[in-house]
């Protein structure tokens, strides 16, 4: 068996990921993606970076934290043929939040109200049918970034003004959500496969609350209901090896606000008592068995 | 010693190539480019699409 473990570099999480993969006798090679040189007619009898062909590897496990490399990489590996983690599918969809909440929408599971506009009057308008406050997000980004809580027309006049004059063309996608009056805290749940391994509460007395910007982790139990929708939420962007992020609303309704297909976990696994990364490898290691 | 600071750093014994690391001093992302000679640079600028 020859795995592949694509990275921009190696965080916690690939460290983790790189010694359970050794617990369990697998010596990943690391592929580094700012190595990759591909000739995209060129095929998978070219070689990877470690001189081995593309073609010889029975899975490719994706964890860039660059999104578009990762992303690229993945198309070009499966039009090839080869098996990832995740495929490209369930990438591109989890990338971007408007494709994210499309694919939702089309499975009936419950998100927060969301609307698009593309110009600055029509933004101003889908925030007014929102309500205030709303939250606008760029279609594309992480770990919290440019995310604004807009209170009042004054405010939602302002960061419209500044997205439209500093931003890119990405940044005139105006992707609006309703604002979710949470209980100080979101849930992620961590989906690997068919099973929803574990999920913790994500706690800040921010309004942003994931890890990265400070929100404290603690376990949170998989009910029936959550798992259920976690189950749904995954299954809707293709499935694979997911962190879903879930908002509580005010009468305790579960909202499927994202879902990140390059996870990170380093602050999971103690909470829960879960090793997330073991659960990772035993679940690549059986992908491989099944296809082979 | 980090690159940007000049602190001494102890680096882990399950140190990986390609792995980041922080220097306690000063706080500085740095990547281990060679184990063997050891050898760090400062780990490259978050970019825009950088996350999960």
């Amino acid at each position: 068996m020859r795995l592949g473990i694509l990275v921009t570099h190696i965080r916690a999480e690939e460290k983790l990921l790189i010694q359970a993969f050794e617990k369990a006798g697998i010596q990943p090679d690391i592929l580094l993606d700012r190595e990759l040189n591909i000739d995209i007619t060129g095929g998978a009898g070219q070689p990877a970076p470690t001189g081995i062909p593309w073609q010889d590897y029975d899975l490719i496990l994706e964890r860039c934290v660059s999104t578009s490399r990762g992303m690229y990489t993945l198309a070009i590996l499966n039009t090839w043929g080869i098996q990832t983690i995740n495929t490209y599918q369930t990438a591109a969809i989890c990338a971007d939040k408007l494709q994210t909440s499309l694919a939702l929408s089309r499975c009936h599971i419950p998100q927060p109200t969301t609307r698009v506009a593309f110009t600055p009057e029509s933004a101003m308008q889908a925030i007014s049918d929102v309500n205030y406050p709303a939250v606008l997000k760029p279609v594309t980004g992480s770990w919290g970034r440019l995310l604004a809580r807009v209170n009042d027309r004054d405010s939602a006049e302002a960061i419209i003004e500044h997205r439209q004059t500093l931003g890119d063309y990405n940044h005139h996608t105006y992707y609006i959500q309703a604002y979710v009056e949470k209980p100080g805290r979101d849930i992620r749940a961590f989906v690997v496969g068919d099973r929803t391994i574990c999920a913790i509460y994500r706690q800040s007395d921010h309004w942003i609350t994931n890890t990265a910007r400070g929100g404290a982790a603690s376990n949170c139990p998989i009910t029936p209901v959550l798992d259920d929708l976690c189950q749904r939420a995954a299954a809707a962007v293709g499935g694979g090896i997911l962190a879903i992020d879930i908002l509580e609303d005010a009468d305790g309704q579960l909202l499927v606000n994202e879902i990140n297909h390059t996870m990170e976990f380093r602050n999971s696994s103690a909470p829960t008592g879960v090793d997330i990364a073991a659960e990772v490898v035993a679940y690549t290691l059986n992908q491989v068995e099944v296809r082979v | 010693m980090c690159p940007e600071c000049d602190a001494e750093l102890n680096i882990p014994a399950d140190a990986m190539e390609n792995e980041i690391i922080a220097c306690p001093d000063c706080g500085a992302e740095l990547e281990i480019i060679s184990l063997n000679p050891l050898q760090l640079e400062l780990a490259p600028e978050v970019e825009e699409d950088w996350g999960e």
